[in-house]
């Protein structure tokens, strides 16, 4: 072990001191502001335009900053939060039922399984229920009941309704939101929007963050942007495992690079597998569907009680039925947390009970809700994602039930930030799923919609300010400068060497195998042996990549097949770091399950008094083990406690 | 399944494209569309040729990034999904499946099926948003909203951004596009201080675009992967009237002392 295991300095999160439900607002009065006057001295530079991205892009210009943002979708608003089903949780109480920013807070913690940090967390409870009144207030429509106000549902691991949502879509109505608010800003001038732009590297000047170097995926131009901070909105790494419900694009490389130039990769082996996605059809197989957690309010997940039964669902009797979650957990049932619920469907697979031609699937099943309230009641609630499921799978869930199994959907890891969510690098701020701080080791359902834009609109626009107001008197970053000279280099030559290898296999191959070794290695359980074994096939598969990848056409067109390559190349180094990751994190915490630490019942065992930190890693080279920086996480407020849902 | 694919190629903006014949063999029925043009690209790397591009990105209907003519109609046959939707349980063995870019003047081909759709945003930069900054705005329930209302807003609030409705229609009209978002803004209360500007800007901003205009064929509806209604057409060319009628800018107002 001792060879993946090099530390040295502990890690200060800056959070503010004082009790727990005043330091934002303390900090927020006392930060340094910078004048309307000298905003307009001040450049900034944007990376994505998901939820975070947009809205602090949009935030930011509001205010007078210069904006830069940049997307490699042909439109902002393709970026990957449009997916986003279910809903978006706020603590505004609305329906009574005893919620609290307090209880927003707390179930958050424990849902993350104890591995987030305490004062961002509390943030991110308190600036919920703004969030929702700037949603509505630009038009993003919400579900309404008949009275004419807002309606919420639940979601997993937690016992109110919190969580707002626009039928199947919310992510779609909240980006279109945030891209409404970009572009309004886009059209007065304060943003310069460069779509189709894909960042390739950082420039830090000074060791600040200065700007970044970003190709033009039409001309295959190289660019280079400066600003005086730059922001990273860039989402999760999903596509690590290949095959995931993230977008096809969506990649690691923006954060990869800023990795490479010194931020630290916090908690990367902390990923989401979601309970319910359709499941895998066949090796032609390019992406997961995702059936919203939303389901699972009125849906009712089992599998027959007799190993292998072949039978129809219809035709097995329920009491041949094991509803093994409510079973198991009869506090929470069916509404478990996603680690929780994609676990018990995994033991229930593997032991043999799974359905469908795989086996590796398991019913959710709707006949009683169907019952109840009637297939129009139901199409009401959900019909937009039976209809997906019935376009994917050829089946009618009205009429059998659903087979659903977990897949990759959701990264907690992420760069690691401070309160004001600056990583260590100066300058350099990450947001939402790029960053890694407020999911711990597991995040619960409509909880990535939040934090996406608590970032973005009511986060970063207060603390960016405290940290540019050294910078009034800057004046514009050169792009002269020799870093920029260096860094533009750097990555023409990485693009020539792409394109002049003669190799023989498609970029595909090798994102297959990669998504083949992390899923059985680091996927929903893990052990040790297997981390060490994946570390060294990872290790291989690069070599081989690198000798034997084929990219055909050239450097200065539009080429998916070389944008591709740079993107597996940075999720192969990715993948190696979260092994050695999980392999250093001797418990088991949420999603992060390693077989070696599991109580009897087969749940998750922690182990607080040697691994209640975040654990931070820097770049030593590819193929070389990164070097762990720690963070204590302490709980002033709450006691770390078992989790138990049952 | 064996199919023949009969694919738009072409270099670059400037270039002159044709359609080039590409056989795919084994192909599954529970492929989607996209996932088969996957495979074609797999073999023609391997071959050493050029991959066909194309665009995509989610593949669950939502992104709005996947286009294609297929078959002569925008994201295939079938309704209600966009290409990444379609599977190929849809074509029969044997088939010629013929496949285009979307065809518009203001959606100029970049490279084979790929166009540049950044007329809509132009269009939504115009005035397509409601002015609130980021701030304190009021309690989200302070303006009860009819059910109703919201509903209808968020079925024209779904448009996806895809171009299908452009595509689709002889004179090239973004119409359905426009109008999704004028009706969406202008259904709920938050977005009625605003109404005449938006519909006056976005409708100008899109005839300089060069789209066309809608003279009711109502293909655009047919083809819109998440059926937007053409009644928004009628709508917005209602609030257009009336805005072209009674709108009078905002006089200058001079600061205080």
């Amino acid at each position: 072990m001792s060879e993946y295991r090099k530390e040295t300095s502990e890690l200060d999160a800056r959070a503010p001191e004082g009790p727990l439900a005043e330091k934002w607002t303390h900090h927020k009065d006392h930060v340094r502001l910078v004048s309307p006057g000298n905003k307009r001295r001040i450049d900034i530079i944007v990376v994505g335009t998901g939820l975070a991205g947009a809205s602090a892009a949009a935030s930011l210009a509001e205010m007078g900053y210069n904006v830069k943002a940049f997307c490699f979708q042909d439109s902002p608003r393709r970026a990957h939060s449009i997916a986003a089903q279910g809903g978006i949780n706020a603590a505004k109480n609305y329906q009574n039922d005893g919620d609290s920013t307090f209880r927003l807070f707390y179930d958050t913690i424990k849902g993350g399984d104890y591995r987030s940090r305490e004062a961002n967390v509390y943030r991110l409870a308190e600036v919920s229920t703004h969030i929702i009144d700037q949603c509505v207030a630009q038009g993003v429509p919400f579900a309404r009941d008949y009275g004419g106000l807002l309606d919420n549902r639940s979601f997993g691991g937690v016992q109110v309704s919190r969580t707002f949502y626009a039928r199947g879509q919310t992510g779609q109505q909240l980006l279109l939101g945030a891209y409404s608010a970009l572009s309004k800003m886009i059209g007065k001038g304060g943003v310069k929007m460069y779509n189709r732009h894909e960042m390739l590297d950082l420039v830090k000047v000074d060791g600040k963050a200065r700007g970044i170097i970003a190709r033009n995926l039409i001309t295959g131009e190289i660019e280079r942007h400066s600003a005086h901070a730059v922001i990273l909105a860039t989402g999760g790494y999903g596509n690590v495992f290949f095959l995931s419900t993230n977008a096809m694009g969506s990649n690691v490389t923006a954060n990869w690079k800023a990795h490479k130039k010194g931020a630290y990769f916090a908690n990367p082996c902390f990923t989401q597998i979601h309970p319910t996605c359709i499941p895998v059809s066949g090796d032609h197989q390019s992406k997961l569907t995702l059936m919203s957690e939303s389901l699972r309010n009125d849906g009712r997940i089992w599998v027959p009680k007799q190993k292998g039964d072949t039978r129809k669902p219809n035709l097995i009797p329920e009491d041949e039925r094991d509803y093994y979650l409510e079973r198991r957990y009869p506090a929470f049932g069916n509404l478990v947390p996603r680690d929780v619920a994609s676990r018990a469907a995994k033991e229930r697979c593997d032991a043999g009970y799974g359905v469908g031609a795989s086996k590796m699937a398991v019913y959710l099943d709707f006949a009683d809700i169907i019952k109840r309230i009637g297939a129009d009641g139901v199409a009401a609630k959900y019909g937009n994602l039976f209809q997906m499921y019935e376009k994917i799978t050829d089946e009618n869930p009205y009429e059998v039930p659903m087979r659903i199994y977990p897949a990759v959907h959701y990264t907690m890891g992420g760069l690691w930030v401070d309160y004001n969510l600056m990583s260590n690098v100066e300058g350099l701020y990450v947001l939402g799923e790029a960053n890694f701080s407020d999911h711990g080791s597991n995040r619960l359902g409509a909880s990535a919609l939040m934090q996406g834009l608590a970032d973005g609109y009511f986060v970063v626009p207060y603390t960016v300010g405290d940290y540019l107001a050294d910078d009034i008197r800057t004046g514009p970053i050169s792009i002269n400068l020799p870093e920029f000279e260096q860094a533009e280099k750097a990555v023409k030559d990485r693009l020539a060497a792409f394109v002049n290898n003669k190799g023989s296999k498609p970029v595909d191959y090798y994102h297959r195998q990669l998504g083949k070794i992390v899923w059985e290695q680091c996927g929903m359980s893990r052990n040790a042996e297997g981390l060490k074994q994946a570390i060294i096939d990872i290790n291989a598969l690069r070599e081989d990549f690198y000798k034997n990848v084929r990219v055909p056409g050239g450097v200065n067109e539009l080429n998916q097949e070389l944008e591709k390559a740079g993107r597996v190349a940075d999720f192969i180094e990715l993948g190696a770091l979260m092994c050695q990751d999980a392999l250093d994190r001797n418990e088991s915490c949420g999603g992060h399950f390693r077989e070696e630490f599991q109580t009897p019942e087969g749940e998750a065992l922690r182990d607080d008094d040697n691994y209640a930190y975040v654990a931070a890693w820097e770049y030593q080279g590819a193929g070389v083990p990164a070097i762990l920086h720690k963070e204590e996480l302490v709980y002033e407020n709450i006691k770390m406690v078992q989790r138990s849902y049952k | 399944m064996n199919l023949k694919l009969k694919i738009w190629r072409q270099k670059g903006p400037k270039a002159e494209g044709k359609m080039v014949e590409y056989p795919v063999n084994d192909v599954s029925p529970d492929m989607s569309f996209l996932e088969m043009l996957d495979v074609l690209n797999d073999h023609l790397v391997e071959k050493g040729d050029e991959p066909v591009a194309f665009e995509h990105d989610c593949r669950e209907g939502i992104c709005g990034s996947c286009s294609l003519y297929i078959n002569g109609e925008p994201h295939g046959p079938g309704r209600g999904i966009t290409t990444c939707q379609l599977h190929m349980r849809s074509f029969k063995e044997g088939e010629t499946v013929y496949i285009e870019p979307w065809r518009a003047k203001a959606f100029p081909i970049i490279k084979d099926l790929v166009t540049d759709r950044s007329a809509f945003d132009r269009i939504v930069q115009s005035g397509g948003f409601i002015s609130v900054n980021t701030g304190s705005p009021v309690d989200a329930n302070a303006i009860p909203i009819r059910k109703e209302s919201a509903d209808e807003a968020f079925d024209a609030a779904t448009c996806i951004g895809c171009g299908a409705c452009v595509a689709s229609c002889k004179n090239a009209s973004a119409m359905l596009f426009v109008s999704a978002k004028v009706s969406h803004l202008s259904l709920l209360p938050q977005g009625q201080p605003q109404a005449k500007e938006r519909v006056l800007a976005m409708v100008a901003q899109m005839d300089a675009e060069g789209f066309g205009n809608c003279t009711n064929t109502q293909a655009c509806e047919v083809e819109c992967p998440k059926g937007i209604s053409i009644e928004h057409i009628a709508r917005m060319n209602r609030e257009y009237l009336g805005a072209a009628i009674s709108y009078s800018p905002p006089k200058a107002t001079v600061g205080g002392d």
